[in-house]
């Protein structure tokens, strides 16, 4: 079962890419506003 | 000859729709087969320029206003005022100014699209957005290419009228706070769902067998995950509860940390030792649930607390100042000294209290009294700031400027209900006091009786029973709800701030009522009509040359009827037209301005209309008609008004106007006679209301007492009830206090709303037996002992996703079905 031992780290070091991610996100005012975006897209030109 | 008309909105079977609005209208019968027909020229006027600029698209929108378009057809001059650019306006870099502009009329998603389209529609603007929760658009333009007043007035003429975005600093903070929140959300989840699967792998490992060395590998990655989890996003719990603890209160997040804090160390020690449950799963995964649930209260709670800041800009922020030599200059209007004079021209908004010097003039001042009728005003009477001059320029010797203008006083009132109003106590919250009680209370029991066979199984019993009792489902299960029963109600055109509104308004006690604009339609209607059929189209000859409410009420009354032309029309003001029509002299007035120029003719025997105005029509010296006017009642005021007295509110009628019109229009409504208030100014409203509300008594269930207004002159009764609802159509001011703002038209909304709350209360109560189900089978497993982790890991999720079905699925607010 040693293969547990990359497979579980590298599993962690993703969860860490995808949350420091989501956090850069949240701190550059994506998720502000969350009700104007999902309006405004499907009002696009035509 | 009598004619009593009903009153009813005037739509005959063969209304249109208007091309820009899609209100029902009536073609115009002027010749012309045009496709597009407009209720307003203001309807025109904003058609015209959407698709003089290619953006005709906007009129293929299958969502639209439903609303007429009202630009107040300001100016704006004030914008480009040095103190309105100081205080509001950001340069950046390369020249560009940016604003924040709050806006009038946004509700859907047509709004947004059009207004960030106003690039196109003005030159010189780079950048415009929309935040449509807030009404808040941010404008980025080129000052030297265009001025933002001109801004402000296109955005007026497409009927989102612009004010300065006050609330900037609040805004930021709550920005900063909410920012905070998600992040905690979102190391909670990541965190929590890595250690499920952890402990899915772990409890995968115990039915078949896993060796040690994965064993210990996974115990400590739980461990590790764990840490972070609660010293980061579960920090809040630990500090709440000791806050809590100091002050000597029993909150909820007792028994929460108490539960994080021994699931943890215990979970800890057992992976040193190596041997026994870790609790990991649930510790993280009750850090979560928990913080998302919070999460929606926050959100639905601030939405209230927002109230009185977004209070927009009732008044001019400058005024035109006369100098020592006879000419005027433009300066802010705080800094205007007392006893100087200023001017106002017609169609502006007077900016501060002070007394006619001299010009005569019709005041509109519904914004202060609520009045619909103009007033008419000459040298010597006194004028308040925030009532828009009509007619002619007006002089005015200052009196009070600034914080001491009755407006200022108004809303300062505002403010001060607003803070005063006691929070309410939250059904979950009244239930989670006693909760935690009896939880520490059965912990102390498990611990008792199991410590006294074996230490070690008491310590896990205790931890289980703290775990699989924690109030989880509990704390989402009103938040949840609430936020599903105000998105539904929003889609159903009623907007709700805030979920302990719905709480509260399942509780009737009071309903006061405002009568202009509220029980009635808010603007002059023709009620009766005596005279012969074939003088209308006379009378309309005179009337259409007028801008008087009485001349646009006969216009509404007779829709279908062609106005013959007029060949003299004089104007009187406060008094009535004379003019030439048909070869015949006609006269239309009020009775003491006919009888002043026709001393010796007959009048007809009329009936009495006591409440009304009358207006005298005169042909050729014999006085031959009269019609009457009055602000009709809205056709489903008796209907809703006697439903939602069966269901237990009592109703209050609250006027500003006089006893004869409230008395008459309590009395058609039904209201007792000592439940009717006349000549009631902003400030007693007020009163009377928060007399109720602290009539009402105090105590974590208090009768609701809930005020329904429209104008600016509720606003402050709107703010000291326990619910304030602003109506459609009502000043945005009032809708900006109020807690519930209604989109559809008519009192039948208020009979939705209470239907809505009754719904979404049992709702509620549902979800909050279900959580106490699965409480207490968890308490009689734990205490027993015969909970494992297992099935810790799989009660806990499976009780709070039956909460989440039943908030989604509970059926609270129909949509509007007409």
């Amino acid at each position: 079962m040693s293969v547990l031992f990359v497979v579980v780290p590298l599993a962690l070091v993703i969860v860490g890419v995808a949350l420091g991610g989501y956090l850069w996100a949240v701190r550059s005012g994506q998720m502000d506003d969350l009700e104007t975006p999902g309006v405004r897209v499907i009002r696009d030109d035509e | 000859m009598a004619t009593l008309l009903a009153p009813s909105p005037t739509t005959s079977a063969t209304t249109v729709a208007c091309a820009h609005c899609g209100l029902q209208t009536q073609p115009a019968d002027d010749g012309c087969n045009t496709t597009d027909v407009f209720c307003c020229s203001a309807c025109a006027t904003a058609f015209a320029m959407i698709h003089e600029h290619g953006l005709g698209a906007y009129h293929r929108f299958a969502e639209r206003r439903g609303a007429a378009v009202r630009p107040t057809g300001r100016a704006f001059a004030d914008f480009d005022h040095e103190a309105f650019q100081s205080r509001y306006v950001t340069h950046d870099a390369v020249g560009l100014a940016h604003v924040a502009l709050a806006l009038e009329g946004v509700h859907c998603a047509s709004c947004v699209w059009l207004i960030e389209r106003v690039p196109l529609l003005v030159t010189g603007v780079a950048r415009a957005e929309l935040d449509v929760r807030l009404s808040r658009a941010s404008v980025t333009w080129d000052p030297r290419a265009t001025p933002l007043s001109e801004i402000a007035h296109t955005l007026d003429a497409l009927g989102y009228t612009p004010h300065p975005y006050r609330g900037g600093e609040r805004a930021a903070l709550r920005q900063r706070e909410d920012r905070a929140m998600l992040v905690r959300i979102g190391v909670a989840g990541a965190i929590a769902t890595n250690v499920m699967l952890v402990a899915l792998a772990l409890y995968a490992g115990e039915l078949n067998t896993m060796d040690a060395g994965s064993l210990a590998l996974f115990r400590w990655i739980s461990l590790g995950l764990t840490i972070p989890a609660l010293l980061w996003p579960g920090r809040v719990f630990f500090t709440s509860a000791w806050a809590a603890l100091r002050a000597g209160m029993m909150h909820m997040d007792v028994p929460i940390a108490l539960a994080l804090a021994a699931g943890a160390t215990r979970g800890a020690i057992n992976t040193i030792s190596g041997s026994g449950p870790i609790y990991f799963d649930g510790v993280c995964a009750l850090i979560f649930l928990l913080l998302v649930g919070r999460f929606l209260q926050a959100r639905g709670q601030r939405a209230a607390t927002d109230a009185t800041e977004q209070l927009f800009a009732l008044t001019p922020a400058t005024a035109r100042l006369r100098q020592a030599d006879d000419t005027y200059l433009d300066v802010p209007a705080d800094a205007v000294p007392i006893g100087s004079v200023i001017s106002v021209h017609a169609g502006e908004t007077i900016p501060v209290d002070g007394e006619v010097l001299s010009g005569h003039s019709t005041l509109n001042r519904a914004i202060l009294t609520g009045e619909s009728a103009d007033v008419h005003v000459a040298v010597g009477d006194t004028v308040y700031a925030g009532t828009l001059n009509r007619t002619a320029a007006l002089q005015v010797t200052v009196r009070a400027s600034g914080d001491d203008r009755r407006i200022a006083r108004i809303l300062a009132q505002v403010d001060e209900s607003a803070r005063r109003r006691a929070p309410v106590v939250l059904l979950a919250d009244r239930l989670a006091s006693r909760v935690v009680a009896v939880v520490l209370v059965l912990a102390v029991i498990t611990f008792t009786i199991w410590f006294r066979r074996d230490s070690t199984a008491a310590w896990d019993h205790v931890i289980a029973l703290l775990i699989v009792t924690c109030p989880c489902a509990l704390a989402l299960a009103t938040p949840l709800a609430m936020s599903a029963a105000v998105g539904r109600a929003a889609r159903a055109g009623i907007y709700v701030k805030g979920g302990d509104t719905l709480e509260s308004l399942s509780r009737p006690g009071w309903l006061v009522l405002d009568k202009t604009g509220t029980l009635t339609m808010g603007q002059t209607t023709l009620v009766s009509w005596d005279g012969d059929a074939t003088l209308q189209s006379m009378i309309l000859a005179l009337e259409s040359t007028s801008t008087h409410p009485i001349a646009a009420g006969f216009r509404r009354a007779w829709p279908d009827v062609r106005a013959d032309s007029a060949d003299i029309a004089t104007h009187t003001i406060g008094g009535g037209i004379t003019g030439v029509v048909r070869g015949q002299r006609m006269t239309i007035g009020s009775p003491r301005f006919i009888a002043a120029r026709l001393p010796d003719a007959a009048w007809p025997a009329w009936p009495d209309t006591e409440g009304y105005t009358p207006v005298i029509i005169a042909v050729d010296g014999a006085v031959v008609a009269r019609a009457t006017f009055g602000d009709a009642i809205r056709p489903d005021a008796a209907a809703s008004l006697a439903t939602l007295r069966a269901r237990g509110w009592r109703t209050m009628l609250l006027s500003g106007d006089a006893a004869s019109v409230s008395n008459r229009v309590g009395a058609a409504l039904g209201f007792a006679p000592d439940c009717i208030v006349s000549d009631a100014g902003p400030e007693e409203k007020a009163a009377r209301v928060h007399a109720l509300v602290t009539a009402a008594g105090g105590g974590p269930t208090p009768p609701c007492v809930a005020m329904v207004g429209d104008g600016v002159n509720d606003a402050a009764a709107i703010a000291a009830a326990t619910v304030g609802i602003g109506v459609h159509g009502g000043a945005e001011a009032s809708l900006a206090t109020a807690d519930v703002a209604m989109t559809r038209d008519g009192l039948a909304a208020l009979v939705a709303l209470d239907d809505g709350a009754r719904r979404s209360m049992r709702v509620i109560r549902r979800n909050i037996i279900y959580a106490f189900s699965y409480n207490t089978i968890g308490v009689v497993l734990a205490m027993s002992g015969h909970i494992t982790p297992l099935v810790a890991a799989i009660m806990m999720p499976v009780s709070s996703l039956t909460v989440v079905l039943g908030s989604w699925l509970g059926t609270t607010f129909t949509p509007e079905s007409a």
